[in-house]
């Protein structure tokens, strides 16, 4: 039972990282329709950028104490900035311009900026993995279980931000031109909404959203690559799907369910077998519910 | 552009001003975007710690660029383009073009029939290797999965980003039968079409209710699946370390080795292992001949044009009475079927096969040669495999680029950082590929081409 | 309210396609309400109604997009077969019942041209003759005869249709009136026994309702298909259908010829909008216009 709760927690901290990606697949996908496939890379530049701050303010500030606090901070806010900002240019430069074309178009820029980005950070960076010492390393013991400080950080930073992000949404201005956009870009444009910059903000939103899950996927693993934007940007893609893409809760439902089906599997069969349980269970939702948990039911006018 | 907002003044000035306010506003971005990836780098020291240094030369490089590249395509390039633009506009088909495109592909035909003869001609034959199996068998592999996988996303619409496992199911099936039980390349080509359609059936099965990017998903997850299974299933497949010493094709029986009555000594050559080289290049070639016959024949069938009937509309297929559950599903066998051929073909000329040649990124480039060559059209297909294969092929070449940026420079490493810009680039300029009308299958009077603005990219 | 005239004294085989308390239910909502009528082989069979009424739910139904909560749909063939609907998955009722449809938003593989369209509405036959294919591929059998015979039949309904000159062009690149008139050409190249058309009138201007109406006629006229179609232009309503139904909230409210469904208070009252007592007026002052508006 211990194991038990013990592999659900760990689930859950891995759940909220591809969660948290998963709400950037997400919303580009509701506001414009198209999967960003760079989403994935996006959150691995996250990584780095927490990693090149750590690496130039620890020397400074040192890693005891308050100056975790300000470091972490610190790699957070600068992740977010630098995503926000690489999204929002590759948005306007092979986005927006293929806007209302051919649908597959903005799918292809899109495989071809995550081939870009991977390897221009392999090429700018390197291709050896980068790892950095443990950063918060307290690990509690309450009840026979033994729960890091990393995972609570990580849970707090993300129920957090969704309880921001939820806000913004649903209850500001921002939000409605965002829900208005999704709904009929034109009929929102026709009512004043500048949907340029709505789209872009959303961009800037996920982005921001993946930095935070990459410099938490660095604090957690302590290591980041070139090539880490693949696999958990399928993964989270995948929960998107699974949740209902389209849907900010069934990202985060899909995220959370994937975190825990990867760690119950390796804890219960085999680890080599865990990616293939994801996909078999997400193919397997989506033949009895075709438009994922919570997604909206596609209906078929005739 | 310039001109029209602002009439008053000199328009080239204006257009020089609107460049400078660009150029500089695009060196801003570009020192945030490269600040920490190009101005930093870090690297692991003597001890095996990160450390990082500045390369502020190279920031100020990129930044420079950036900006001036801004300031040339606003001043430079965009009225260049407006005008290229205006100029379309005016100008008429040219006939005398269209009749050098009706003979292109004879013309392409007669070229790769004699290019094997002209790079040994040229190069000898050690030297014709590189060109033949480098630069001919490598762009045709994939103008042959380009054109498999055509026949789902180009013609039935189905978007499936698993293409390479049925590749994979191929060159397994090749691989493991002819190393467990000795059967013949001859046999298992047919037969790997045959697994690799099978296959293709079962996973088409499930997700034919799903549409669009569920479908997508799903497809994508497949192939994962297929390639995870190939990794641990290691009993069987040996995992990553793959299977090899996987026996070569035979051309009636005879090998192509250095033996007594191997096909060097036969014919009286000299032995070299060019001659299976040119051997596979005209395996390959007769491959990607069939796949376009079976392609180009099934279109004018009704199942090829129920294929592009549901690509257009499938509601009202079914309001015709049309099966789009089989629809689909043979779009889905015959396209694998293709890639499990192309697949075994891979295994007979590699001799090797581990699931490391059949990651997504695969089955990502495939996809981009259909979409870049116009989905649907199987000359833009093989246009974009040879641009995309062919250039980033050429780069590996590009031992002079050593003298500019030093004998560090590896030009292999911007090969696909370079291919993904270019898939960038090509769709930005022409969304819907390099050939973006359609050849229609039937016409009472004549044949006209179907425009692009038209064709539907299909739902699922 | 009665039914129409003759019901009892019809032979069974004069009717084609049989409806009988059809019910459809959406979540909570009841689309159509036990919802029975008959049409008639040979003639053109109109289903009016208010906006919302249910009608192309009721087409849904027939056509098999839909599954009926309730109630039985046959169709009963020139030789006599009977098919029940409602057990048929969609694309069967039009390979085997022989029915065949349009669609509201006009439907067209807009990306083939307008002869290739009519093609693939004969699939099912072509496919035959091709042996599903495998036989058409190695170049035996009998398809290409089929498929000279399958061009010719889309040539006449071309000319049907008033298309012949646009057979090459991209259906996408067609008026919106000719790509109606396609929608029909080609529905009727699946060779239906009976044809549902949804609103074909709809967002047609005077000329292209006319040329419309011909094209129906002379469907009937010679090919012998039964039509049904759901309209709401009176105007063709009136002057080309055989058999009225009306329909409102998912009920019939009445069905007979044009010229008494449209001396029906019930139906006046129902376009009109008023209550029940008030329909005495409204009738009074409909007669004293001498019935001159179309309804």
């Amino acid at each position: 039972m211990e194991y038990f709760v013990q592999q659900l927690i760990n689930g859950l901290t891995l759940g909220s990282i591809y969660g948290l990606v998963a709400i950037g697949y997400t919303m580009v996908y509701g506001i414009i329709g198209m999967v960003n496939f760079a989403h994935g890379d996006i959150f691995m530049l996250g990584a780095f950028a927490a990693l090149i701050v750590f690496l130039i303010l620890s020397p400074i500030i040192g890693i005891a104490g308050v100056a975790v606090i300000v470091l972490l901070l610190a790699m957070l806010v600068v992740a977010m900035f630098m995503t926000s900002l690489w999204n929002w240019t590759i948005e306007r430069v092979a986005y927006r311009p293929l806007r209302g074309s051919f649908r597959l178009a903005p799918l292809i820029t899109a495989i071809g900026m995550s081939i870009f980005l991977s390897n221009f950070i392999q090429v700018a960076q390197g291709p050896r993995n980068k790892p950095i010492p443990g950063l918060v390393n307290d690990v509690y013991t309450i009840a026979g279980l033994s729960v890091s400080l990393k995972q609570i950080i990580i849970m707090i930073v993300t129920a957090t931000l969704l309880a921001v992000f939820w806000y913004i949404v649903n209850h500001t201005p921002l939000g409605r031109a965002q829900r208005a956009t999704e709904q009929d870009r034109k009929m929102a444009a026709l009512l004043g909404i500048d949907v340029d910059r709505t789209i872009s903000i959303t961009f800037i939103m996920g982005a921001a959203l993946a930095a935070v899950a990459g410099a938490m996927y660095l604090i957690y693993y302590g290591v980041a690559s070139y090539s880490d934007g693949f696999v958990p940007g399928v993964k989270a893609f995948t929960a998107a799907v699974l949740g209902g893409i389209g849907s900010l809760p069934g990202a985060v439902l899909g995220g959370l369910l994937i975190g825990l089906i990867e760690s119950l599997w390796s804890a219960y069969f085999t680890i080599a077998y865990k990616d293939v349980a994801t996909f078999a269970i997400l193919a397997f939702v989506l033949i009895f519910k075709p438009s994922g948990l919570l997604g909206r039911p596609e209906v078929e006018k005739v | 552009m310039a001109a029209v907002q602002n009439s008053s003044t000199h328009p080239e000035d204006n257009l020089v001003q609107k460049g400078i306010k660009e150029g500089i506003f695009a060196g801003v971005i570009a020192f945030g975007l490269f600040l920490l990836y190009i101005g930093v780098v870090t690297e692991q020291n003597i001890h095996n710690e990160l450390v990082y240094r500045f390369r502020w030369f190279a920031l100020a490089v990129f930044v420079i660029i950036a900006a001036v590249g801004r300031f040339l395509v606003v001043t430079v390039g965009q009225p260049w383009l407006a005008a290229r633009k205006a100029d379309a506009k005016n100008k008429v088909a040219d006939s005398g073009e269209s009749a050098l495109k009706k003979a292109l592909p004879k013309l392409a035909l007669v070229f790769l029939l004699a290019y094997p003869m002209l790079a040994v001609g040229l190069a000898g034959p050690q030297g014709s290797l590189k060109y033949v199996d480098n630069f001919g068998i490598q762009i045709l592999i994939y103008v042959m999965l380009g054109w498999g996988l055509n026949i789902v996303v180009g013609l039935a619409g189905l978007l499936d980003l698993g293409y390479v496992a049925f590749y994979a199911v191929g060159a397994y099936s090749y691989a493991l039968l002819s190393t467990y039980f000795g059967l013949s390349f001859w046999v298992l080509l047919p037969l790997s079409g045959i697994l690799a359609a099978f296959w293709g059936m079962i996973l088409g099965f499930p997700v034919l209710r799903l549409r669009g990017d569920y479908l997508a998903i799903v497809t994508l997850a497949f192939g994962e699946i297929i390639r995870l299974v190939l990794i641990n299933w290691s009993d069987v497949t040996k995992g990553t370390f793959g299977i090899s010493s996987i026996p070569k094709a035979t051309l009636f029986g005879i090998k192509f080795d250095a033996s007594k009555d191997g096909f060097a000594a036969l014919m009286g050559l000299a032995p070299s292992s060019a001659y299976y080289k040119i051997f596979l290049f005209y395996l390959i070639l007769a491959l990607c001949l069939l796949t376009a016959y079976v392609t180009i024949r099934l279109r004018r069938m009704p199942i090829g044009r129920a294929w592009e009937a549901l690509r257009e509309d499938e509601i009202a297929c079914r309001a015709l009475g049309i099966n789009t559950v089989t629809t689909k599903l043979t779009a889905f066998a015959i396209g694998a079927m293709f890639g499990g051929f192309a697949g075994s073909f891979f295994a007979a000329r590699q001799g090797f096969v581990s699931p490391d040649s059949f990651i997504f990124m695969e089955s990502a480039i495939i996809l981009a040669i259909v979409v870049l060559g116009g989905m649907g059209s199987l000359g833009g297909i093989a246009v974009a495999a040879l641009v995309m294969i062919g250039g980033t092929e050429l780069l590996r070449e590009m031992e002079f680029l050593k003298v500019i940026f030093g004998p560090d420079f590896t030009p292999e490493l911007y090969r696909m950082l370079l291919f993904g810009a270019a898939m960038v680039l090509v769709m930005l300029f022409k969304p819907r590929g390099f050939v973006g009308s359609r050849e229609p299958t039937a016409f009472l009077r004549e044949r006209k081409a179907v425009s692009g603005s038209f064709t539907k990219e299909g739902h699922g | 309210m009665t039914m129409a005239p003759g019901n009892t004294t019809m032979s069974k085989d004069d009717i084609i396609l049989k409806v009988e308390h059809l019910s459809m239910k959406f979540g909570g909502l009841m689309a159509i309400n036990d919802f029975s009528f008959e049409a008639k082989r040979g003639e053109i069979t109109a289903l009016i109604g208010p906006n919302g009424a249910g009608k192309t739910t009721v087409f849904n139904c027939i056509t098999g997009f839909y599954k009926p909560t309730m109630g039985m749909i046959t169709l009963r063939q020139k030789s006599g077969k009977e098919f029940l609907l409602e057990r048929l998955p969609d694309f069967e009722i039009t390979k085997k019942a022989k029915v065949a449809r349009t669609f509201q938003n006009i439907r067209l593989f807009s990306g083939m041209t307008v002869l290739e369209n009519l093609l693939v509405a004969q699939h099912n036959k072509l496919m035959k003759a091709s042996g599903y294919t495998v036989m058409g591929l190695l170049g035996i059998g009998g398809y290409k005869a089929e498929s000279r015979r399958s061009i010719e039949l889309a040539e006449h309904w071309l000319e049907m249709a008033d298309l012949i000159d646009r057979a090459d062009d991209p259906a996408g690149d067609l008026s919106y009136g000719a790509q109606r008139r396609l929608e029909i050409a080609r529905a009727m190249c699946t060779e239906p026994e009976f044809l549902c058309l949804d609103e074909p009138a709809a967002g047609l201007n005077p000329a292209e309702s006319a040329t419309l109406n011909k094209l129906l006629r002379s469907i009937r006229a010679d090919a012998g298909t039964s039509i049904m179609l759901i309209e709401h232009d009176m105007s063709v309503v009136m002057e080309i259908s055989d058999h009225v139904v009306v329909l409102e909230y998912g009920r019939k409210i009445s069905d007979g010829t044009p010229e008494h469904v449209k001396n029906d208070p019930k139906v006046i009252a129902a376009y009109l909008g008023v209550d029940d007592d008030e329909v005495e007026d409204v009738i009074a002052t409909v007669e004293s216009l001498d019935g001159g508006a179309n309804g």
